[in-house]
């Protein structure tokens, strides 16, 4: 920096990033593809300076130095253009000459990412790696009390239900009686989770539909997903695919006007209707799909003009209590379609939460409660509300269930679960131990992009630019130069690997065990932790 | 695995038969304790079949404890059965002060309630005793009901039978049921050993059942006060068998369908698919997932077997009419039944559930895929 240049509060060094991008001059062939691909044009073309001193040999000859020119990349400074570290330049290099590398401090970036006073907005989930789930072990194996059971080679019956299910009694007097039944779907435990069609872009919402129907009718694998807050495709509300999917209504009743004309029209009922009170990317605050990604398409589908941002407002507006809220609203969306769809709602991991499912007990047309914990991903939020605000996903599950238990309801009321559900990876585990503290089913999302489409977002900050449209994978796109990165097709089949792999592992879990003919809700003896406190919180055992 | 014996007869039985089918079958239990079911009395019950007959072990402390309980509530004894045991207890057995089966006569004030509210107050009753009992340790309680004895102890089960003198005209009964036991705990409870009972179903179970925790939870939840104990995670199968039928009302053919439901394409097949779909999701927490063989009685004095999905536990039924017996093996059966017609010798898969009926006549075989019968 030329000294007579001033010094402004947000001037930074590459060293005050978060991400340094490393680049070697001897490898580089300056083809261009890096600074090409930037999502966020972190680098350019940079043309350097350097002066080299050349020291004659000869006793007469005086030495001498020249000043020449080379070119290469460099990184920009300025906080709006930082580096994400996505490596997307990684990918594209021949020569392996450029990579983003981790600051090895905590970043300045931090400080100054709010110019013109509009705090960070992004994607991905909480910036804090790893979690309780993954130090949760399963430690009652049976051996030579019981023989273990095969995963490879016994019967299994790896299904939950989503639905209000009588108890015994009152089921059996309303079959006598010709009575009501409450629809109770038998679902796959795991769940696609709510991601819209709009925070998405159309070939991986395609991918995923299409891994989802060939997983149903292939595999006979009864995979569910939801739509998330973004309305439906018409072709998809009229076909038999939409048994497949979860609609969700949420505050913006984005698309909601085109599912209600569609009714009629429909082939099949949908599995369920997913009303959303809560997420736990952002507890407490709305949908946001920014402006960036609005296209034609998107705002065709959600009813709305072109290139707007979409706030949902973080209640739905019509609603002033609970009863409004569960009572009323459920009633009604299990009334369009004749009290033949499953209704719940969904609502971020909050201490309140145990306040809303007894509520629920009380409803008998609430068909579930989906929670979604501290770590779950969004395609946008402000960064406060996800690093901040929101409630663990265990020890909310765990209450929820033993609040159940207490009330002899835990099979009337399925709790599925979500947010950071294999985080690190461990997706089987995550999910069975979640279901072994008594979810019914669990709900991914970031998993899912991650292993079906290459996601790059970590917890570490990377990436997370799902918000303005410019995913480097075509994910969360809605710019065709960018989304035909990515190929439905392929992303179909990453679902099935996903999910068939999936299925192995949880046999793998659930055999040693000694349980294969129904899912282990709630078997909270088969789980250990070395951590004094949290068995006791958890009510599991403590093991070292 | 431990190893059970089950047997109807026309003419009463004593248990020694019982005890003699597990000793044959010694390898499969540790001699660390048996358990005794006895079900249509024969002897000096066969006249009081009404009168109910408390069965467990005191202390001298307890004993006294247990009169003034049930004087005050107004039961006077009609009938029991003195133990005169010698001195010293043989080796594994522990001394006890007094092995109870004592016949009471209702108090005067009861007469007129129905079977039903007899049974509800009896219940409650033996519950209140086991209560009693372990808060001072001085009494265990095993059952209070009409026409039902049972006798549990730790040690070898012949060896029991022998000092406890069980081959007494008195003690033989129509319906016996026994298990020997194969000790993984290190500390054995009275109360752990099978068989179970509650309010007239009894049941006895080999192997582990690792679904205990959920089905506990579930059982717990119900509101039902003989849903109590749990010291064995098989106690649940009683439960379960007595929510089944007295409980929802269903038959024996049902109790299958709720501890191992039919799965997959044959629950579509089935006749009575849209009420079997509906007990499976209602009673999903109640599934059983161990390798386990139950056998049960119930009060019409039927017995029965079931099996567990995988069918991993062994079992087997036979006889002649006038008599049957279930078995964990054959060699069980031969000792008792020699002379029965082999070929005729049953084992219940996993769909089966193999059934007594009162009248000893002939095994009933219900398969999971047969339509069930009317509910009524």
């Amino acid at each position: 920096m030329p000294s007579n240049r001033p010094i402004t509060p947000s001037s930074l060094s590459v060293k005050d990033l978060p991400w340094q991008i490393h680049w070697n001059k001897d490898k580089c062939t300056l083809c261009g593809s890096c600074t090409a691909v930037c999502p966020v044009n972190a680098i350019e073309l940079g043309v350097f300076r350097k002066r080299i001193v050349e020291t004659e040999l000869g006793i007469n000859s005086s030495s001498s130095s020249v000043f020449k020119v080379y070119h290469g990349v460099r990184q920009k400074t300025d906080p709006a253009y930082s580096c994400i570290g996505c490596a997307m330049c990684s990918q594209v290099c021949p020569n392996d000459a450029i990579s983003p590398i981790k600051s090895d401090e905590a970043g300045k970036l931090a400080f100054h990412i709010n110019r013109g006073g509009q705090p960070r907005r992004r994607g991905g989930r909480r910036n804090v790696p790893g979690g309780l789930l993954d130090q949760i072990k399963f430690i009652r194996i049976s051996m030579l009390t019981d023989p273990a059971l095969d995963a490879g080679r016994h019967e299994f019956e790896l299904r939950t239900l989503l639905g209000r299910v009588l108890p015994p009694e009152e089921s059996i007097a309303h079959f006598k009686s010709n009575g009501w039944i409450p629809p109770v779907r038998e679902i796959y435990p795991l769940i696609i989770g709510s991601m819209s069609f709009g925070a998405l872009s159309p070939p991986m919402w395609e991918g995923l539909q299409m891994g989802v129907a060939y997983l149903n009718e292939e595999i006979n694998m009864p995979v569910r997903m939801c739509t998330g807050e973004g309305g439906c495709p018409p072709r998809l509300l009229r076909s038999r695919f939409l048994q497949y999917v979860i609609l969700q209504i949420a505050s913006g009743y984005f698309g909601w006007d085109e599912i209600i004309h569609a009714i009629p029209k429909m082939k099949v009922d949908p599995c369920a209707i997913e009303i959303k009170y809560g997420q736990g990317a952002k507890p407490g605050d709305g949908g946001l799909l920014m402006w960036n990604k609005v296209n034609k398409l998107i705002a065709a589908i959600r009813g709305v003009p072109t290139g707007v941002s979409l706030p949902s407002p973080p209640t739905h507006q019509t609603q002033y209590s609970i009863e409004e809220s569960v009572a009323k609203m459920i009633q009604s969306m299990s009334m369009a379609w004749g009290f033949r769809v499953p209704v719940y709602p969904k609502i971020s991991a909050t201490s309140t939460a145990l306040a809303v499912l007894n509520n629920l007990t009380r409803n008998s047309y609430a068909a579930g409660l989906a929670i979604d914990g501290e770590d779950g991903g969004t395609g946008a939020a402000y960064d406060i509300s996800m690093n901040s605000m929101g409630h663990p996903i265990a020890t909310n599950i765990r209450d929820s269930y033993l609040n159940l238990v207490a009330l002899g309801k835990q099979n009337e009321i399925p709790l599925f679960a979500g947010g950071g559900v294999g985080k690190s990876g461990n997706l089987a585990a995550n999910a069975a131990a979640l279901i072994m503290l008594g979810a019914s089913g669990v709900q991914i999302g970031k998993y899912i992009m991650q292993a079906a489409a290459g996601c790059l977002g970590s917890e570490t900050d990377r990436c997370n630019i799902c918000n303005i449209g410019l995913c480097p994978k075509g994910i969360t796109s809605q710019d065709p130069r960018i989304y035909r990165r990515l190929n439905a097709e392929e992303v179909a089949q990453r679902v099935v690997d996903v999910y068939l792999s999936f299925d192995t592992e949880l046999k793998k879990i659930v055999a040693p065990l000694g349980r294969s003919t129904s899912l282990p809700i709630g078997m909270s003896d088969a789980l250990g932790i070395n951590d004094f406190n949290v068995s006791e919180r958890l009510n599991i055992k403590y093991v070292v | 695995m431990c190893r059970l014996f089950a047997i109807t007869s026309d003419t009463p039985v004593s248990p020694l038969v019982a005890l003699n089918a597990l000793d044959v079958m010694r390898e499969g239990h540790d001699g660390s304790g048996v358990g005794l079911f006895l079900r249509d009395l024969g002897g000096a019950f066969d006249e009081m079949k009404d009168a109910p007959i408390l069965s467990g072990i005191f202390t001298k402390e307890g004993i006294k404890r247990l009169d003034t309980f049930m004087m005050n509530l107004g039961f006077m004894t009609k009938y029991k059965i003195t133990f005169k045991l010698p001195k010293q207890s043989p080796e594994g057995v522990p001394k006890r002060d007094m092995y109870l089966i004592r016949a009471y006569e209702y108090p005067e004030e009861w007469e007129g309630r129905s079977f039903k509210e007899l049974g509800k107050e009896l219940m409650n009753i033996r519950l209140m005793l086991r209560e009693m009992g372990q808060e001072k340790q001085d009494m265990i309680v095993f059952s209070l009901w009409p026409d039902v004895i049972m006798i549990k102890e730790i040690g070898d089960p012949l060896t029991v039978g022998h000092y406890l003198q069980l081959d007494r005209e008195v003690l033989k009964a129509r319906v016996v049921m026994a298990q020997g036991r194969q000790n993984t705990n290190y500390a054995i409870n009275l109360y752990a050993c099978h068989p179970f009972f509650v309010e007239g179903f009894s049941t006895m179970t080999n192997g582990e059942n690792t679904a205990f925790v959920p089905i506990r939870e579930f059982l717990k939840s119900r509101g039902f006060p003989g849903y109590s104990g749990f010291q064995s995670d098989s106690e649940v199968f009683t439960h379960i068998l007595h929510y089944t039928m007295a409980g929802l009302g269903l038959d024996i053919e049902a109790y299958k369908h709720i501890i191992t439901p039919l799965q997959g394409t044959d629950i579509e097949k089935h006749p009575n698919a849209p009420l079997l779909k509906q007990l499976k999701q209602s009673c999903r927490s109640m599934i059983i997932d161990g390798p386990n063989c139950v056998i049960g009685s119930l009060p019409d004095h039927s017995l029965f077997m079931v099996q567990d999905r995988k069918k991993l536990r062994p079992g087997v039924v036979g006889g002649r009419p006038g008599q049957y017996a279930f078995s964990s093996e054959i060699c069980g059966l031969d000792a008792v039944i020699p002379d029965r017609d082999k070929s005729k010798d049953f084992q219940p898969m996993h769909l089966d559930t193999a059934i007594i009926g009162p009248d000893r006549q002939e095994i009933n075989i219900c398969h999971q895929t047969d339509p069930l019968p009317l509910l009524h």
